[in-house]
């Protein structure tokens, strides 16, 4: 792992590609990273320290785990209290707080059966393992994880495994970045893209974005030599004048993406509209089970299970986390940030996540920032 | 013979002829007394000079792991506890809080686990209770122990002793623990071949006494790993440190792992590794001490700042990212 990294990690190369944006940059610009995965590398690796003055860095709404709404959460833990109930997720879902401000974890503490899986195909071990019990994945995420649960849900239809099911939440990416370009407050000139969702996707969905509102948009991967190779191209399109879509990260995606996740995606999922937390309402910017898989939405299973928020899908009024999903405000901007909301006891979803764009200013960001 | 019965019953722990068997047939033999004759406290000898005091509960999942289980663990744990002050253990305490269903084979494991931890240390459980639970309220065996040690130095071990320009140390590399537990846990579907690191610590920590060296501030890197425990001790010396990311020893599994799954392993825990606070100009002699125990020994930054900086290959510093008590694997 060490040497299959090493040369994305290298000192000389990230220094020569952050002089290089220094030399080249000539006027202020505007680029937002769209996945908290990035967000998170720039910071954890400290490359945010190496940008120039002219280049502001907005951070953008891709961390899966911060969009899923609250509404969603509140069903999945109105599930998972269900005596018969076995409820799966990924790790740092459970760690999110619903409308009410309990998470997961809060209600595993106080009895229920919910699971960490690290894939969705360990699921239909735990249904077989459990015939007594009813199993649920719930599902958050963009593309880059869609085909997995496209495959679970393939796998335990074509099984036929009656005690499986699926609480769906997947979102898309090119909506929500639509959404952000169509925004009248929209500062965003240019996009580095997430090279995982490329990888599934490919880059053709883009295509039209860069073209209609004239925007780069540059595919990165997560490594700092990555990430700054990105931005060089971005910056140069933008000082030409120029909006192409461009693969930084050909290594791994390619313009096609992965033929096969896309064909699974396609059969078992539809696109519906889909809120994101904290942002809003976008068309088509979710997937859920299309006939025959909706038979196995959680949802339809278990129609009597009405979660009961304990009060509206609003963050607390000191929170500014749409305004910060939206790159409209900084973490630090937050007069909450810090003091009245952390890691431990976050007000909004950003500050949840280990993606999520106020928990890596928080994590990651200290005093000699401001020295 | 009750402790032939094939699992561990309530009435085990009842006090009654059970119990009797349980202590008679398994419990003396392992751990004395010599004469079989018990009572109801431990009367020690006592000399002049300081002694330490520690007590620590021990849960683990699953009992047994690759490198270790949970009564070596509770051994260890406690003797490493006594080492961090500079004190060397002799005597310790021993409670088992089993389960009702515990297979019987299960416990002697561990038993004669304790056995062999107590002699490796050379110090003698020398009281304990045996108690049982009902099935479902307990996980398997709970263990707690105590221990008293012997402080024969004249240091001031400890946050306080702290100085800037202290050299920080690391007995070893970081993170196997966690990952080996993880792994054995079965649960998100990787293998590896990784131990735990659990071991004791009380014989690197008399030889670098026995040096004659300045320790300064001693910790063992328990949960939380490295990141937890120079943000305690950060914040209990009001100093900051700058650690120098690349000298932090993590074996290539142990970052593969974490890698994969997207956890820290400065965070995660480890069982037999300490980091260290001595003034910088003896580091070298320390470094070479703790190297002829684990050949990855670093020193890995000073005390300096405010902060807890890492600094990273790329000369960029940020704030070591201190863990929020449960590791969660990441999303993507």
């Amino acid at each position: 792992m060490r040497s299959l990294l090493a040369p994305y990690r290298q000192a000389s190369t990230v220094h020569r590609l952050a002089e290089a944006l220094k030399r080249e940059i000539t006027r202020p610009w505007t680029v937002m990273e769209v996945c908290g995965g990035q967000t998170h590398a720039f910071l954890r690796h400290g490359l945010d320290q190496l940008l120039p003055a002219e280049l502001s860095l907005i951070h953008g709404p891709g961390c899966p785990v911060c969009v899923t709404p609250a509404a969603s959460i509140d069903l999945a833990m109105a599930l998972a209290v269900r005596p018969e109930l076995i409820l799966c997720s990924y790790g740092d879902m459970l760690r999110v707080p619903g409308s009410g401000g309990r998470t997961l974890l809060d209600v595993r503490a106080a009895g229920a059966d919910v699971r960490v899986v690290a894939s969705p195909l360990d699921v239909p071990l735990i249904a077989r393992s459990h015939p007594g019990h009813q199993v649920v994945f719930f599902a958050v995420g963009f593309e880059t994880t869609a085909p997995a649960t496209a495959l679970l849900a393939d796998q335990a239809w074509q099984s036929k495994l009656g005690n499986l099911s699926l609480l769906v939440c997947h979102v898309r990416v090119p909506p929500a970045m639509e959404a952000l370009l169509t925004a009248p407050e929209c500062r965003v000139q240019g996009f580095l893209a997430a090279g995982h969702v490329c990888t599934v996707m490919g880059t053709d969905e883009y295509e039209p974005i860069a073209a209609r509102h004239r925007v780069p948009i540059v595919v990165t991967g997560f490594e700092p030599v990555d990430l700054l190779d990105g931005l060089l191209r971005c910056v140069r399109q933008l000082e030409q004048g120029v909006h192409r879509v461009e693969n930084a990260y050909g290594r791994v995606g390619s313009q096609a993406g992965n033929a096969s996740a896309r064909m699974l995606i396609e059969r078992v999922f539809q696109r519906v509209d889909r809120q994101w937390r904290g942002l809003g309402s976008f068309p088509a910017s979710g997937l859920c089970l299309r006939p025959p898989y909706d038979a196995l939405d959680a949802e339809r299973r278990f129609p009597q299970t009405a979660p009961t928020p304990d009060r509206p899908d609003s963050p607390s009024s000191a929170c500014i986390s749409g305004a910060v999903l939206q790159g409209l405000a900084r973490p630090t901007d937050c007069t909450a940030f810090r003091g009245r909301c952390r890691p431990e006891h976050p007000l909004g979803a950003p500050m949840v996540s280990a993606e999520g764009a106020c928990a890596a200013y928080f994590r990651y960001q200290g005093d000699h920032h401001v020295q | 013979m009750s402790s032939d019965l094939p699992t561990v019953q309530l009435g085990h722990g009842g006090g009654g002829s059970l119990s009797h068997d349980l202590i008679r047939q398994l419990l003396v033999p392992a751990f004395g007394p010599a004469d079989g004759v018990l009572h109801d406290a431990a009367v020690l000898p006592a000399e002049a000079g300081p002694l330490a005091f520690s007590t620590d509960a021990y849960v683990v999942r699953p009992l047994l792991f690759p490198g270790g289980d949970i009564g070596s663990l509770a051994v260890f744990g406690t003797v490493n506890d006594l080492a961090m002050v500079g004190a060397s253990a002799f005597a310790l305490s021993l409670s088992l809080i089993l389960e009702e269903g515990l297979p019987m084979a299960t416990l002697h494991q561990v038993v004669a686990s304790i056995r062999l931890a107590a002699q490796r240390c050379a110090v003698p459980v020398v009281t304990g209770d045996t108690k049982v639970v009902e099935r479902g309220k307990g996980d398997g065996i709970f263990i707690s122990t105590a221990g008293i040690g012997r402080v024969e130095h004249g240091l001031a071990i400890g946050p306080a002793a702290v100085r800037p320009g202290d050299a920080i140390l690391v007995s070893g590399d970081l993170g196997r623990h966690g990952v080996a537990i993880l792994a054995a846990r079965q649960e998100l579907g990787f293998r590896t071949d990784l131990h735990s690191d659990l071991a004791p610590l009380h014989e690197p920590v008399q030889a670098l006494l026995e040096e004659g060296l300045e320790l300064h501030c001693l910790r063992d890197l328990t949960r939380g790993g490295l990141a937890s425990a120079l943000h305690e001790l950060s914040a209990g010396a009001r100093l900051g440190m700058l650690l120098q990311e690349t000298a932090i020893p993590v074996a290539a599994e142990v970052e593969g792992a974490c890698e994969l799954l997207g956890l820290d392993p400065l965070a995660m825990a480890n069982e037999g590794r300490f980091v260290l606070f001595l003034p910088a100009d003896q580091a070298g002699r320390a470094l070479d001490l703790l190297r002829r125990f684990q050949p990855a020994a670093a020193i890995i930054g000073t005390v300096a700042g405010e902060a807890v900086l890492l600094q990273n290959s790329l000369g960029l510093r940020r704030r070591l990212e201190l863990g929020q008590g449960e590791q969660l694997p990441r999303i993507c």
